[in-house]
């Protein structure tokens, strides 16, 4: 595993290493109980079953770019546009998971460097609001292809994300519109757009920039879909299949380009960036 | 479907109105004058109808938009000057759930697209109640390709609980399929109108409603999600939609409030299946008047002011936040 960057370090503080250090996490899928540091340094992905745990943003990043990161987009942050309330107002909510989350909302962007390749990159994180998409998604993710397009560097985003944030109505469910419009400019430029799906990735996210990519890869185990799996069993009313709607199903059914498994994956996308850039790769 | 809080509160006005017309027509045969009783039962009849329709919550609206008697894309398109309807998606079946073709509106050629209900069970059942499946929008982003390339405007009908939600449809890609038409609608270099006539439910209705102009009939509905989508995404339970449908601001005027909804049309008291041809008539109007409007611009401005509209849509604020990595 690499050492930790320092802008990594700085963001996590030391409460959040001092407690990630102490912790045993039991794996979902197989049961073993497993040294928190150890999952880390394995990618958080079971040493056991392979069963590929849901990342942090800041993890996910550190895991992916060279070096360094620089943030764009960190001083948007959320409005209350319907005056939410249900058991907590919305503000509350949102308060809630920046402490839990240690993040601003649900999407990191900016730019790094990936295998030597400078790109622009967006990091869903599922831990905030179950990445749901509001303003503040749709505003950083727009914001980062525009710059993207500026300096024609290829995009790549990580979805994770239950689908369009309820708490911001519909002016969460044109945010799909904003980031289609992003996207659209930046690809028709002639710049390379991949996403990365991982577990889970549905409803208005998936429905938009998700599956608008040049490339699509999804992370081994990953649930990808347009209606929830709950929604789905109500309307049909019977029970699924367990492997409905898993990566490897989409890939079955021609959906996506590839099912990577996480320890690979950060070589892969540096090939595919080889690609995009075309000419002549070896003499 | 029964259950509709709006047919049930009709049922006591119908009842009023059988007697009614009942008095008059005994009133024409007989000798004894009754116009007075009459006149009675006609001022309670509008004040019932006052009190009931006058003022719709949005659980009401909800209902209202949903109502069996209320105008479907077909009621708006077939009372256009000419319609050529256009099948299928080229690739695995025609989608009944999604109607589009060539059409004439006041003699200047257009694409139109609608989601199409069915008006009873039978057709419901063929129409899947409007909800779409992949192939509906891979029909609906071919149509709005040819009318890009054609240069015809594009004139289409929301009215979807929202898109399929089942197991075939996750196989044929829903989330690429309306993925794909949210592209085509961002990039269609002709002028696109949209109109909102019943229930707009999430990505499913937005698919066909990325649009230069969107209008909204006053008693539609269009939100992230149907109210019982949303209760259950929240609070796992769908007997809360009415809670859901008063906090998600999904009526017309809530989203004019917002920007997302340009023009709104008034409705009759009572709604929009209380006078079809009045309602179909003045929102193809407006609808219209849209299409003159867009067509003096030029591709490159209808795309440019396409792109700021969905730019700025959003609440948010700039707050001081260490940015990571820094500059
Ligand atoms: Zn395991």
């Amino acid at each position: 595993m690499m050492q930790m960057p320092d802008w990594l370090r700085a963001r996590r503080g030391k409460d959040a290493e001092g407690r990630d250090a102490a912790l045993w996490t039991k794996c979902p899928k197989c049961g073993e109980v497993l040294y928190r540091r150890d999952l880390a340094a394995n990618a958080f992905v079971c040493p056991r079953c392979a069963h590929h745990f849901r990342m942090s943003a800041f993890d996910r990043i550190s895991s992916i770019v060279d070096g360094d990161f620089a943030e764009i987009g960190a001083d948007i942050a959320p409005g209350d546009p319907l005056g939410w309330s249900d058991k907590k107002s919305y503000p509350a909510k949102l308060r809630g998971d920046r402490e839990k989350s240690g993040l601003s909302e649900a999407v990191v962007c900016g730019f790094g460097q990936i295998g030597g390749f400078d790109v622009a990159l967006a990091v869903m994180d599922f831990h905030f609001r179950g990445g749901t998409m509001g303003t503040v998604v749709g505003e950083r993710i727009a914001l980062l292809l525009e710059e993207a397009r500026k300096r024609k560097v290829p995009c790549i985003v990580f979805t994770a994300s239950g689908g369009a944030r309820m708490e911001e109505g519909m002016l969460a469910l044109m945010q799909m519109a904003k980031t289609t419009a992003a996207v659209t400019r930046f690809t028709e430029d002639g710049n390379f757009f991949m996403t990365v799906l991982t577990d889970p990735t549905t409803g208005g996210v998936s429905a938009s920039f998700a599956f608008q990519a040049d490339v699509i890869v999804a992370e081994s185990r990953a649930m990808i879909g347009f209606a929830g799996r709950r929604v789905i069993e109500q309307t049909i009313r019977q029970k699924l299949p367990d492997q409905f709607q898993t990566a490897e199903f989409l890939l079955e059914k021609g959906a996506i380009d590839m099912v990577v498994d996480r320890h690979a994956l950060k070589d892969t996308l540096v090939r595919l960036l080889e690609y995009a850039r075309g000419g002549v790769l070896r003499a | 479907m029964s259950g509709n809080l709006i047919v049930e509160r009709e049922r006591g006005l119908l009842e009023l109105e059988r007697r009614i017309s009942e008095l008059r027509a005994a009133n024409a045969t007989q000798p004894v004058d009754m116009s007075s009783e009459i006149a009675a039962l006609e001022a309670k009849y509008q004040q019932i109808l006052h009190e009931v329709f006058g003022t719709l919550s949005p659980w009401e609206k909800v209902h209202m938009a949903r109502h069996p008697g209320r105008p479907t894309s077909l009621d708006y398109i077939s009372a256009l000057e000419r319609f050529d309807e256009l099948h299928g998606d080229r690739q695995f079946r025609d989608d009944p759930a999604i109607v589009g073709g060539f059409a004439l509106m006041s003699g200047r050629a257009i694409v139109t697209i609608g989601q199409q209900r069915g008006r009873d069970t039978k057709e419901n059942l063929r129409r899947n109640f409007g909800m779409p499946a992949p192939e509906g929008y891979r029909k609906v982003r071919r149509l709005a390709h040819v009318a890009s390339r054609l240069n015809l405007p594009i004139v289409t009908f929301v009215d979807t609980k929202g898109a399929d939600p089942g197991i075939s449809s996750e196989e044929h890609a829903q989330s690429e399929a309306i993925a794909m038409c949210l592209h085509e609608f961002s990039t269609a270099r002709v002028p696109i109108v949209a109109t909102v006539i019943g229930e707009g439910g999430s990505g499913g209705a937005l698919a066909l409603a990325i649009a230069d102009s969107v209008l909204m009939l006053e008693h539609s509905t269009y939100s992230v999600a149907s109210p019982e989508g949303c209760a259950a995404i929240l609070w796992s339970d769908a007997s809360k939609a009415e809670e859901a449908a008063s906090r998600l601001k999904l009526t017309a005027g809530d989203l004019h409030d917002f920007g997302i909804v340009d023009e709104i049309v008034p409705e009759p008291l009572g709604g929009a299946h209380r006078d079809v041809a009045a309602v179909v008539g003045r929102t193809l109007s407006a609808i219209e008047m849209s299409v003159t409007r867009l067509s003096a611009l030029s591709p490159e401005e209808l795309l440019e002011e396409r792109y700021r509209k969905y730019r700025r849509l959003g609440t948010w604020h700039a707050e001081r936040m260490e940015p990571i990595g820094g500059r």
